[in-house]
């Protein structure tokens, strides 16, 4: 095995919400800044996060770790209330605004940096097959392979993680 | 100490100063050193692990309030 060769992370993004897209693209695009090689495949829901125009949310449900909407608040969003039409948008409002307060940059500039330094962006196949998605509904720019072509590079990775 | 570049990254939080001095090492020299500032108190980590990586030295550091400047010398 050479000794050269760039360190390497493989990434499987199976989540198609806004706050499991961060992890994928912000790992990748680092591990590019530090001269290793990356990779994500995006399968299943993960695709959402490629299409073009996508608008992607977080999901009020069953998710305790989400911060109280009101600071000081001793209580959060109980579950029942995440259940009501229009949660979804106001936890996604919610999300971004502390996203836009913090200066994190948005997904869509987060997957221009990973296209452009290089990241492997590689869409699911058998994905677009089951969910009816063309090419042409992905943002261009995104290969498009099966778990062959995913397993093809992580079993070179020295890094593996899914989200 | 000759600065070939600086680089502003207040405001930022992970992982931009880290995309950002990556790109910034390309606009510069082998031997050149860049002057990074950023206000993200990961980055004193970030930075060390990043230079570590690419084969970069932080030749020195220095905290200002909560601002941190790094002097990057490009390998």
């Amino acid at each position: 095995m050479s000794e050269e060769r760039p360190k390497r992370i493989s990434i499987i993004a199976v989540h198609g919400t806004l706050d499991m897209a961060y992890p994928p693209l912000i790992l990748a695009s680092t591990a590019v800044a530090m001269d290793m090689e990356a990779c994500i495949f995006f399968t299943f829901y993960g695709l959402e996060i490629i299409k073009k125009g996508a608008n992607l949310q977080v999901p009020p449900l069953a998710n305790p770790a989400m911060p109280k909407p009101i600071p000081g608040l001793p209580i959060g969003v109980p579950n029942i209330i995440g259940v009501l039409p229009g949660m979804t948008a106001m936890a996604t409002g919610m999300m971004k605004g502390w996203m836009a307060k913090a200066n994190v940059m948005p997904i869509d500039k987060m997957l221009d940096t990973c296209l452009k330094t290089g990241v492997r962006m590689i869409g699911c196949q058998m994905t677009m097959d089951v969910m009816g998605v063309k090419k042409e509904d992905l943002i261009d720019g995104i290969e498009i392979g099966g778990a062959g072509t995913y397993l093809d590079y992580a079993a070179d990775a020295d890094i593996n993680l899914s989200f | 100490m000759q600065i070939a570049k600086t680089l502003d990254c207040k405001g930022q939080c992970c992982p931009e100063p880290i995309l950002n001095i990556k790109a910034a090492m390309g606009e510069v020299k082998s031997g050149d050193i860049v002057e990074m500032c950023a206000t993200d108190p990961g980055s004193v980590n970030d930075m060390a692990s990043w230079a570590k990586r690419t084969g970069n030295t932080i030749v020195e550091q220095k905290q200002e309030g909560n601002v941190f400047t790094f002097y990057v010398k490009k390998k």
